[in-house]
């Protein structure tokens, strides 16, 4: 088992609906969140492309984040999912220096909080929030071991990127492009 | 022209627009830490080759230095943890690939030991203030103990040393085992936090020393340190010349940027060059006050770990 | 009283202790505990879900609100079952949350009054201020007539003030929504298939194989249904072409972006028709089976070349070709989507007209893949006595122009202002669920009626622009908090939607159901309000409609079997249109007899001046208009609009991105706030863009107020569409001002 996400560009309109239901469903406060939307614009009018994407933890199978947290509350979970335990975490930031993608943040409460691919929903055969809401349907989950499954297929035939692949962190976020 | 922006969500604080998850305190905690890391590994050195009498300051007289810099340290890093009532996890386990984790349970060990090399030498070094506190007549085990302490010094002493080695150049892995602050990640910065810490170390023993010799020594240590040190600091620059585009960027922070006159201004020349020239010429018998140097080491010691801490956070990856 | 003493209050300068304590206590315990629930874990405490449908924006979207039933609100959900939504609300629906949790609500009536000379508002029972409603609109009536007395609404509440007021013998009506956005082409698809657009619109988007948008942004737009369908088009390898002078975000999903000069849609309108119909590639039979005025059209647009286009549009002629040729490839399954906001220049039925009839060439209406025949159930009406007939109403506030389908906010707005011998006198009004300020240009003239009306009363859930105005501020409750209409509306199959209340109305407000009928029953209107509470209408209702509440409150949404015929034209049968020679109409006799075009023509519009660029607006998906411009979710995704700049303009005007400007327009209005400045290759250079809803000026939007400019203030200039009165706003041009240009105003 290896969860991946799939996030078609192609589709994504940037709406942001990803980034409203993490917030309900997850109790993100205010002012923080989990996953955001980024926009690049490239070329000279009219002669323009544009790319809109989701972004989030991209639950590293080389995760610095998990290396370098000194008690362990940064780890590792079956199907690849990086978690942090809240009252195992001290605080110390290190995580949150190791991540390339700048996908972690400090809660209000102290503990650093992150994008869980939201564990407990997965847990409940439910789909992570963002994929379940967004209204372009941009956004595919699934288990990356199943060849069969859709997250697969579509890596298997489409032509995709993961971000900063040089950080060397294997990332489990893929883009179609 | 090309545009990256942020549709939605980001603008989280000390995340965006760049990093301030790590403040002063850590800044101070790891020059103090290289510091005592210096001092110790000094001590322990010149003790373990019998030099004890020759140079007191090294071995006894500033003993007192690393428990207060420690504890200081230690003080500052929890100050900076966000989750402080859970500090105690940091024991519950040992995370081999953490620089945080080995940071942890060197300090567990080192500042314990920091506090009794100083106590060993208590007696010796303060007699005027024990017969005025008479601790070791109220609290009669503290004989037994010193006792067993002095007996075991040269073991302590051995366990020092290498424990200092570590101390000090975690100071600069906490930051280079980061991949994603390119300022940061490159290996040199560990024998480079390394260096800088023993150059302070041997700063803070000339400034103490009332003892010319010693002092000489010191500042023969402390040039060729500085001498180390310099010369990492080339290679470092060189390793982010020869390095990707994020490397560029970061160098340029130091190079070309914000950071230009706080690192060649107050690190390179006036921390390093000035104190190397100034010492130079007080070997050569020129009369150079010692506490100029030796405080421009410390003050420019100080600041080079405020200018990695506070512009490596300004750098990361682009995608 | 004289005319100037509707003065704009602020609310933040009212009620000194009373609402000052309010907030404070809120803050105090409010806040905190919303923390609480915050850093508690999500899945920990059992949710109770209700069905309701959402009022964020107008798509009502059907949904289920997951809630402990008392004051928190964790999530809404979409309704899996409702076409509106298909299970996926969009951002605003998602963070519907955030209008129940927003502590900046109006949260007591409020009366406007008098304490040492300073107009403000003080906090009043409803008992008061409902009394204080009632016995002004009462002597209103007495002396003007009920006709007098003016609704301008938006959505649900409008709903319920409508019926108060037909009863109350006032129809008197009229929403922004139909002069300020969509009129034109509801107008235009009346004339030309005998039908309205409506709303959601009926294109059949999912199964289409070429969808061409003129200037209509979905994507920025949330139309729900409609942006999942363009993403099921994309999937399915559709044809999108893109008519926009900005790149907008289906602009870049687009096969075809055609970045057309501002204000020249209808020559290259025109010219696709000509390609069409010279080479032949239109829909012969449908053509020939279905239309009036094929020849005359033929005729008409013989001269529009694709060469002629260019020279208007600046779009190349071959890419003209290519363009059309692309549609008539697709041809049925093609739509040339009416768009919804279309009151751009003034001959916008015109322009409505010709994308009528391009969808009427290319055979699209009626097919699978274009316009499906849509359908929807009605609402059987809770019983009541006939309302009286009104001496006048909005249809003769709006006579002059002819084929208004709806009330028209701008007529009302003109006949609110005194005059001599004025023949529809408009003395007072009630504004339900809408913020006028922030709706209808030409901000002065507005100003003007404000202050002459004998009598305001606002209706809202927030304190928007216009609360500012009124003399009694009425704080209804969000649609979270109450039970309301039952929805119907038309889609590929009829459908009903419920509304529930998922939590009690918090603070002092109430339903506008409520609020309506406490009014009537004060005005003597009990025979229309034969029950205690609007459940037990809706209650009826279900089981008048073979459902009962307590199915709906476990499905929520309720399909029926299509009543009018088959999804798509029969082609063994003749549909018979609506119109009046019961065919597509491509040359219209009402028009011509009305004295306008039978056939769209192009005319050439103004261009900006030196200096100046043409002002355009448009939307963010994270937000509908100001409504949404304070909620805290929505909010702290997208806090501000931001003015896009061409680089060139931008280099030669010295702006970088993120600096601040003002903007003054062609009328010397001068923006109150600044915005910032996003240089940006996505627009022309020729013209700036901005996002519209924000700018709001009243301190109480804590985190609103002062945000980005209005684009609003800056429409002084209207192009009234001659046809049905829509007020065309893209004619309106500014320069950028980098120095503050209030710095040396008194505060």
């Amino acid at each position: 088992m290896r969860y991946a996400m799939v996030i078609d560009t192609l589709k994504c309109v940037g709406c942001s609906d990803c980034v409203v239901a993490c917030q309900t469903e997850n109790n993100v406060p205010i002012g923080y969140c989990r996953d955001w939307i980024t926009e690049t614009v490239d070329g000279t009018y009219p002669n323009i492309v544009l790319e809109l994407k989701s972004e989030r933890c991209n639950h590293c199978d080389n995760a610095p984040c998990v290396r370098c947290c000194p008690t362990g509350a940064s780890h590792i979970v079956e199907g690849g999912i990086v978690l942090v335990t809240a009252n195992e975490c001290i605080g110390c930031g290190a995580c949150i220096e190791s991540c390339p993608y700048d996908a972690r943040y400090q809660h209000p409460d102290g503990y650093v909080d992150k994008c869980t691919f939201c564990h407990h929903r997965l847990q409940k055969g439910q789909l992570p929030a963002c994929v379940s809401v967004c209204p372009t349907k941009c956004m595919y989950f699934g288990d990356l071991d199943n060849p069969n499954s859709e997250v697969s297929q579509l890596l298997k035939n489409r032509k995709h990127k993961t971000l900063a692949p040089e950080a060397g962190t294997n990332p489990h976020v893929f883009y179609l492009i | 022209m090309q545009e990256e922006l942020f549709t939605s969500g980001r603008n989280i604080p000390n995340i965006d627009p760049s990093l301030q998850i790590w403040h002063w305190p850590i800044s101070l905690y790891l020059f103090l830490g290289g510091l005592a890391a210096g001092i110790l590994f000094f001590a322990a050195l010149f003790y373990i080759l019998n030099k004890e009498k020759t140079y007191p300051t090294a071995v006894k007289i500033i003993s007192v230095v690393p428990p207060i810099a420690l504890s200081l340290g230690l003080l500052a890093l929890v100050y900076d943890l966000n989750h402080k009532l859970y500090t105690w996890q940091l024991y519950t386990t040992f995370r081999i690939e953490s620089p945080m984790s080995w940071g942890a349970w060197v300090l567990l060990i080192v500042t314990p030991l920091s506090f009794i090399w100083t106590f060993s030498y208590y007696r010796e070094v303060y007699p005027g203030l024990e017969s005025k506190l008479k601790l070791f007549q109220k609290f009669k085990f503290l004989n037994t103990f010193e006792h067993f302490i002095i007996k075991n010094r040269r073991h302590i002493a051995y366990a020092l040393i290498p424990l200092a080695l570590i101390l000090g150049v975690y100071t600069g892995i906490l930051l280079s085992a980061f991949n994603a602050r390119p300022l940061w990640n490159n290996a040199i910065l560990g024998p480079l936090f390394l260096t800088s810490g023993l150059s302070t170390g041997a700063a803070a023993i000339i400034l103490l020393s009332k003892n010319t010799a010693e002092r000489h020594l010191f500042g023969k240590i402390d040039l060729a340190l500085i001498v180390i040190e310099l010369a990492l600091i080339a290679h470092m620059l060189m390793g982010y010349y020869a390095g990707s585009q994020v490397q560029l960027e970061a160098m340029q922070l130091l190079v070309g940027g914000d950071f230009t006159v706080m690192f060649f201004g107050f690190v390179v020349i006036l921390g390093l060059i000035v104190p190397a020239v100034l010492e130079l010429m007080e070997l050569k018998g020129y009369k150079v006050p010692v506490i100029v140097p030796a405080m421009l080491v410390l003050i420019g010691g100080l600041i080079f770990r405020f200018v990695m801490v506070e512009a490596g956070q300004l750098t990361r990856f682009l995608y | 009283m004289t005319t100037s003493r509707r003065k704009f209050i602020k609310i933040s300068a009212l009620g000194v202790g009373g609402l000052a304590t309010a907030s404070a206590a809120y803050n105090m315990f409010g806040t905190t505990s919303f923390l609480n629930t915050f850093s508690a874990p999500n899945n920990s405490k059992a949710l109770k879900r209700t069905a309701t449908y959402c009022e964020v924006c107008f798509w009502k979207c059907a949904a289920w609100a997951y809630s402990d039933g008392e004051g928190h609100i964790q999530k809404i959900i979409g309704n899996d079952d409702d076409p509106h939504c298909n299970g996926r609300l969009c951002p605003r629906g998602t963070g519907g949350v955030g209008m129940y949790n927003d502590e900046d609500r109006l949260k007591t009536p409020l009366i406007r009054t008098t304490i040492n000379g300073e107009q403000t508002f003080r906090e009043a029972s409803w008992d008061e201020a409902l009394n204080v409603v009632a016995s002004k609109l009462k002597t209103i009536k007495d002396n003007h007539g009920a006709e007098s007395i003016a609704l301008l609404k938006h959505g649900c509440p409008g709903w319920h003030f409508e019926h108060l007021f037909r009863a109350f013998g006032s129809d008197t009506t009229a929403e922004p929504a139909f002069a300020q956005c969509r009129g034109p082409r509801e107008t235009a698809f009346a004339l030309t298939f005998g039908s309205w657009v409506g709303s959601p619109e009926p294109t059949d988007i999912r199964d289409t194989k070429c969808l061409v948008l003129i200037g209509s942004h979905i994507g920025e737009n949330m139309h729900n249904s409609q942006v999942q369908e363009m993403s099921d088009a994309i999937d399915n390898g559709a044809t999108i072409i893109t008519v926009d002078p900005r790149f907008s975000t289906a602009a870049s999903k687009s096969q075809h972006w055609l970045a057309i000069k501002p204000a020249t849609d209808i020559a290259l309108l025109l010219s696709w028709m000509h390609v069409l119909i010279e080479e032949e590639l239109y829909d012969k039979a449908y053509v020939e089976k279905y239309v009036y005025g094929f020849d005359e059209l033929k005729a008409h647009v013989r001269e529009f070349t694709p060469e002629w286009a260019y020279g208007i549009t600046t779009i190349k002629p071959e890419e003209i070709r290519k363009t059309a040729r692309a549609m008539a490839h697709a041809a049925p399954a093609v739509i040339v989507h009416p768009g919804r906001h279309v009151v751009w220049y003034g001959d916008d039925t015109q322009r409505e007209r010709a994308i009528a009839i391009l969808n009427g060439l290319l055979g699209s209406w009626g097919r699978r893949g274009g316009f499906y025949l849509k359908d929807s159930i009605a609402i059987p009406d809770f019983p009541h006595p006939e309302y009286p007939k009104p001496k006048w109403d909005w249809r003769d506030i709006g006579e002059n122009y002819p084929l208004a389908q709806m009330g028209l906010t701008n007529e009302i707005i003109k006949a609110s202002i005194p005059s001599e011998n004025a023949k529809y006198p408009v003395k007072a009004w009630m504004v339900a669920g809408t913020n006028l300020i922030k709706s209808i240009p030409d901000t002065i003239q507005l100003q003007k009626a404000l202050e002459a009306l004998e009598f305001l009363v606002v209706v809202d859930t927030m304190p928007m622009d216009i609360t500012g105005y009124a003399d009694v501020i009425l704080p209804e409750c969000t649609y979270l908090e109450r039970t309301d209409i039952v929805r119907s509306a038309t889609n590929r199959e009829p459908s009903i939607a419920v509304r529930f209340a998922a939590v009690p109305p918090k603070y002092q407000t109430k339903p506008g159901a409520w609020i309506a009928k406490e009014i009537g029953m004060r005005l003597g209107l009990e025979a229309y309000y034969q029950y205690d509470d609007f459940d037990e209408v809706v209650n009826w209702q279900l089981k008048e409609m073979g459902t009962s509440r307590e199915e709906m409150e476990k499905i929520g949404v309720k399909k029926y079997p299509r009543q009018s015929g088959s999804l798509y034209l029969n082609e063994d049968e003749v549909h018979h249109f609506g119109t009046a020679s019961g065919k597509i109409e491509f040359y219209s006799h009402e028009l011509k007899d009305l004295g306008f075009d039978p056939m769209p023509k192009y005319t050439p519009h103004p261009e900006p001046p030196q200096g100046f660029y043409r002002l355009n607006y448009g939307r963010s998906p994270m937000h509908t208009f100001s409504r949404t411009s304070n909620n805290p979710n929505l909010t702290d995704l997208k806090k501000e609009n931001d003015l896009w700049v061409n680089p060139k303009v931008a280099r030669i005007i010295g702006l970088k991105t993120g600096q601040r400007v003002w903007l003054k327009n062609q009328d010397d209005i001068i923006s109150t706030f600044s915005i910032k400045v996003r240089v940006t290759e996505r627009v022309r250079w020729d013209s700036v863009y901005m996002v519209h809803g924000f700018g709001n000026d009243n301190k109480k939007l804590t985190r609103s107020y002062g945000k980005g400019i209005d684009d609003t203030q800056m429409i002084s200039r209207v192009f009234t569409d001659p046809i049905m009165g829509g007020t065309g706003m893209r004619g309106n041009y500014v320069s950028i001002v980098t120095e503050n240009p209030h710095k040396n105003e008194a505060i």
